[in-house]
């Protein structure tokens, strides 16, 4: 069942107070609203010593000689280590997130710029940033791979001649969907169309950069680490495997996060340097990254080069969509993704149609570029695939002369199609895409929009509407299918009431942002009738919280939010008996009313959560058989994954004379299914949409063809600000997902999913006077002016 | 945290005593404005002076903006935020403003200076175009006393100035010539970013034909210089559409930028054309809004 709303109301009405769902204003911000978060960077520890990293200034080369003797003479040096040093302890290469190895330092050669070659532990920030320059290595420079479409030419140079027997730069190819069946379709279909889509290489720019701080306790052999992490507990299982550590005497700290967005999943060189540095020294290290190293050197996504292929009856009943996709991951394959999924979630590039037949072919190659494929706020790869559908859905548009809203209505998965399997094998949950289409045409008046277009267009000025339909698949995920390394995607939660009827909920899941202190409380709140500010929400400390695989791809609320829920009701389970000793009546004739039990057709006789919370630790006699205190714990393995949808309409004008977008107008009318807190819903969404903008019309990471990163600052790197942003409309509709215990599903990136190809899509729709029917991002004005010239070129 | 090499530091309390530090240093000292650009550089060691001679506490005596009867001056201390707040400033020539409100952010227009960005001879910079459009002239003071300069010689080249080792830029002169107007345009792919290519214009009108008209380019070669061809081409006509799109022609054909990250060559000399007409038309419009 969908239900729409009306639009949100304004900032005043954000703080109810909901003893459950509903808009409150986030807990966590007075302290960062005041300068009181505590992140990594702010961990000061006596005697803590600093750790800076010398990288490689080349993108391929093979290192001849190291000499370090003049850092090592410096008097506030502590510690010069090199990849050599690393190989005497071991740890010179570590596993990546998907199977491959990456160097910790490099020993052999380095792989791109940016690379880690040595470090240094000195007495302060300063002079261990000095003490690099007094490094001397000698380089013999190789060939760079750079175009990634000579990345298997013959004669490109092998860039990983580490793995045994290694002749060329392949990584994988992978496939999904039935190509026969595919080919069938499409050499029937009245109409084919295809085109060469490019999604660059992008970067999540964190406020906060990565970095971290190692206290190696000698004397019990103890490691203690306060990190920029994501995901602490996969972090802590990792350091153990990797450095042969025991689990039990590691401690990961996420403290506060200042964004990660997919960069802090994975772990890097900098992180085991740091340890090192701390085992070698005896001192707590810290590490913490700059600009230049983060945007060069960590975790990159995106990066695909797709051709994509449409088939269609002249009157728009899609019938295939098929695609091949040359992926580019840099020097390690460093994807962060469950291992069975190599592309991540790319197999929903079907998007939100009922298809006849769909195959994709991909190709991962080895580039001299920095390693990563992290799902930056892509839920794994979705933004590649629902860019792909929704811009090649509108090259399909515009060759049959059709309204792309018309077409993509004629195509949509019918409400009663649900559990919907495509055919890339995904079962969708639950999803009514047409009210949430309708609601928001109606939003932005839209019949209207193509008027004024019209009369623009008459006029010679460039106005461009453009449409995107997604459907998100998020909240990895059910066990049996989906693993990281091993550990699979199920977490873990407890909830203790404490004898005065507050409480404390832990979780595996680490917020960057996204205010889990807020929602998990009011999840919980829900549940039992604690108010929210009764409920404290602890996460990011592997020593305080149940085992699990953190937060990105939209997975806290689907996975984490449904532990909460459950772990909830089962305290609530156990409370309802305890009422029923203090009621002197049997379970079955107490009605929960949120916060209290009640005697049914009595509702005089009640006694309050508070009230059972004392009576749990109290002196007095339980129910037989039960156990004093009220508490419970959990692991939610999730039945599938929750699919979330959305649409969206951008309006852009263009100036035709200098070919600067604006963006004028966004609409985004989102459906997460039930809604926990609607102003952190927003907030996300706000976030996300920022991100497209970014990513459609500014952002990227390019390299000269010698490999020099050529988005190494924020001055080269661009993210958007206030002044490209419209003020954002948002709406949304209600379709739970069946499976999940509130109904809820992911939205932390729903928008950075939806928003590029509708802008992109405008933009073309307002370059229609000059025949273009696809351009590729980012488009800066050189690049649009390029498009309304008929000469529109690949970014890469 | 990137953080520079290490360096001395020395707060200068007067013009004299600044210029004595630079005597006394030589070449390795280097003197510090706002150091929106002189920071940057050092974090990412791209400059590592061994001095740095901090001018900030001489804004009271170089920090002005003068407008006289024939002549505007300004101080080399004066802020990107004084030039954009300054209605004096941009009563005579507006084309500050609007330069001002495209440069950067608030958060550097707060510190940067109007010397500082002259002495960083940036090809990209924007108050160097303002200066070239208006012909304006640059006051350097060393041990000797004061020289003053065309823009023409004051720029060497990119980075590049006619301020000597023991030298300082201490004001800007710009000529006030009556029945003028003047505008400036610029395209950038995000607020807060440098030009991909920026524009001023400068006309003079006397009973309705153009009795002299400047342009600066930002952001389309090595250095900002005038383009006497284009003042030539415009002195003596009518102001019009076609005569805005011939001067637009010739500055796109004298600008020699190149292919980067901003932009294309081609589209950049694209701009070059747009934006000198966009400029020149404003500037006429303003005069006769005026008048
Ligand atoms: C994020 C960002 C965006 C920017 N965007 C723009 C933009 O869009 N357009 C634009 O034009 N600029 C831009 N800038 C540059 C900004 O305007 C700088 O402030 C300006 O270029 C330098 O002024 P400053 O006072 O900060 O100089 P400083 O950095 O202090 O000095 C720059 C150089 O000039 C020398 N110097 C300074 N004063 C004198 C003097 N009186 N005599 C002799 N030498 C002197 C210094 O030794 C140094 O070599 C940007 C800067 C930043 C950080």
């Amino acid at each position: 069942m969908t239900t729409t709303d009306e639009r949100p109301a304004g900032f005043e009405n954000n703080d109810h107070k909901p003893i459950g769902h509903g808009r409150m204003l986030r807990k966590e911000d007075p302290r960062f609203i005041r300068g009181k978060g505590n992140y990594v960077d702010d961990v000061q520890l006596p005697g803590m010593l600093h750790c800076a990293i010398l990288r490689s200034p080349v993108a391929h080369a093979r290192i001849v000689s190291i000499d370090t003797s003049a850092a090592e003479a410096h008097p506030k040096v502590k510690a010069v280590v090199t990849g050599a040093a690393l190989t005497g302890l071991g740890l010179a290469w570590m596993p990546t997130l998907s199977g491959d190895v990456q160097s910790v330092l490099a020993t052999d050669k380095v792989r791109f710029q940016g690379q880690e070659v040595a470090f240094v532990v000195a007495e302060d920030r300063y002079a261990a940033r000095d003490a690099l320059e007094l490094i001397d290595v000698e380089y013999d420079l190789l060939d760079p791979v750079i175009d990634v479409r000579m990345a298997l030419d013959p004669s490109a140079p092998v860039i990983r001649d580490d793995l045994d027997g290694k002749q060329n730069n392949h990584i994988f190819d992978w496939e999904t969907g039935d190509e026969a069946a595919t080919e069938a379709v499409f050499a029937s279909a009245d109409v084919v169309v295809s085109e060469d889509i490019v999604y660059p290489r992008v970067h999540p720019a964190p406020m906060e950069t990565c970095g971290c701080v190692a206290d190696y306790d000698r004397i019990d052999s103890r490691l203690t680490l306060w990190s920029t992490s994501q995901a602490p507990h996969a972090h802590r299982t990792l350091y153990a495997i990797v450095a042969g550590l025991p689990e039990h005497k590691i401690r990961v700290i996420s403290p506060d996060i200042g964004g990660g967005f997919g960069g802090k999943v994975p772990i890097y060189p900098g992180y085991v340097c740091a340890i090192v540095g701390s085992i070698v020294t005896g001192k707590p290290v810290k590490w913490m990254e700059d600009r230049s190293e983060n945007l060069t050197s960590t975790g990159f996504a995106r990066d695909y080069i797709m051709r994509g292929e449409i088939a269609a009856t002249r009157d728009g009943k899609i019938l295939a969509v098929r695609t091949n996709v040359l992926a580019d991951h840099g020097a390690f394959n460093g994807v962060a993704a469950p291992v069975k999924y190599p592309a991540g979630f790319f197999g929903v590039f079907t998007g939100s149609y009922d298809l006849q037949a769909a195959y994709c072919k991909m190709t991962a190659v080895y580039t001299n570029k920095a390693p990563g494929g992290v799902a930056y706020a892509c839920s794994f790869r979705i933004t590649e695939a629902v860019y792909l559908i929704e811009r090649i859905v509108d090259c399909l548009a515009y060759e049959l002369e059709m309204d792309p809203v018309e077409l993509r209505m004629r195509n949509f998965i019918q409400p009663d199609q649900f559990p919907y399997r495509t055919k890339t094998g995904w079962v969708y949950d639950s999803g009514d895409y047409e009210p949430t289409m309708r609601k928001a045409l109606e939003l932005a008046g839209y019949d209207e929009l193509r008027r004024e277009q019209a009369e623009r267009r008459a006029r010679g000025e460039l106005m461009g509407i453009g449409v995107s339909f997604f459907t998100e698949a998020v909240g990895a995920g059910p066990r049996k299918d989906m693993d990281i390394l091993g550990l699979g995607m199920a977490d873990g939660c407890e909830l203790r009431v404490h004898p005065t009827g507050k409480a404390v909920v832990r979780l595996s899941v680490q917020s960057q942002g996204q205010g889990h202190e807020t929602t998990f409380a009011q999840i919980v709140a829900e549940e039992i009738g604690i108010p929210p500010a009764d409920i404290d929400v602890v996460h990011g400390d592997t020593d305080q919280t149940p085992f699990g695989l953190g937060t990105y791809g939209s997975r806290s609320t689907p996975v984490s939010g449904a532990a909460a829920a459950l772990v909830a009701r089962k305290v609530r389970d156990k409370a309802r008996i305890i009422a029923s000793g203090m009621l002197e009546v049997s379970v079955a004739d107490l009605e929960w009313v949120k916060g209290a039990f009640h005697v049914k057709g009595d509702p005089g006789k009640s006694v309050t959560i508070q009230d059972i919370a004392m009576r749990a630790h109290g002196a007095g006699d339980l129910p037989e058989g039960i156990e004093g205190g009220l508490e419970a714990q959990i692991c939610y393995n999730p039945e599938n994954l929750t699919y979330p949808h959305g649409a969206y309409i951008c309006v852009v004008d263009i100036d035709p004379g200098t070919a600067q977008v604006k963006v004028r107008r966004f609409v985004a009318v989102d459906d997460c299914g039930t809604r926990i807190n609607p102003m952190i819903i927003e907030g996300q969404v706000h976030r996300g949409l920022t991100d497209g903008v970014g990513m459609a019309l500014m952002e990227m990471i390019a390299f000269d063809e010698d490999g020099n990163c050529l988005g190494g600052s924020l001055m080269d790197y661009l993210i958007p600000t206030a002044l490209e942003v419209p003020d954002w409309e948002t709406g949304f509709t209600v379709t739970p997902s069946p499976h999940h215990p509130i109904g809820a599903k992911g939205v932390g990136e729903s928008a950075t999913v939806g928003s590029p190809p509708a802008i992109v899509n405008a933009v073309v729709d307002a370059l229609k006077p000059f025949g273009v029917r696809h351009a590729d991002m980012p488009l800066t004005p050189s690049r649009v002016w390029d498009a309304m010239r008929g000469v529109p070129r690949p970014p890469i | 945290m990137q953080v520079p090499a290490p360096v001395e530091y020395e707060r200068a309390t007067s013009v004299d005593h600044a210029i004595g530090l630079l005597e006394r240093l030589g070449g390795s000292a280097r003197i510090v404005a706002g150091g929106h650009s002189l920071l940057p550089m050092m974090k990412l060691r791209l400059a590592s002076p061994e001095y740095l001679i901090d001018i900030n506490d001489l804004h009271g005596e170089l920090g002005y903006i003068r407008v006289e009867q024939t002549e505007v001056r300004i101080g080399a201390m004066t802020r990107h935020r004084e030039l954009l707040e300054s209605g004096e400033l941009a009563e005579v020539f507006p084309v500050f403003r609007d330069a001002e409100r495209v440069i950067a952010d608030p958060v550097v227009r707060n510190r940067g200076t109007l010397g500082g960005s002259l002495c960083q001879a940036d090809p990209s910079e924007d108050l160097s175009a303002v200066c070239t459009t208006l012909g304006a002239s640059c006051v350097i003071r060393g041990g000797a006393g004061e020289r003053v300069v065309t823009m023409e010689e004051f720029y060497r080249g990119p980075y590049e100035t006619a301020v000597e080792d023991a030298e300082m830029l201490v004001e800007i002169r710009i000529p006030v010539r009556p029945g003028g107007s003047s505008a400036y345009e610029k395209v950038e792919r995000r607020a807060g970013d440098w030009a991909i290519v920026s524009a001023g214009a400068a006309v003079w009108l006397d009973g309705g034909v153009i009795a002299d008209a400047r342009v600066g380019l930002a952001a389309v070669g090595p250095n900002t210089t005038g383009l006497p061809a284009v003042s030539d081409a415009l002195r003596g006509r009518e102001p019009s559409e076609e005569l805005y799109e011939h001067a637009g022609t010739l500055a796109a054909e004298a600008c020699s930028p190149v292919t980067d990250m901003r932009g294309s060559a081609d589209y950049k000399r694209h701009l070059a054309r747009e934006l000198t007409r966009r400029a020149l038309r404003r500037s006429v419009a303003r005069i006769n809004e005026r008048d």
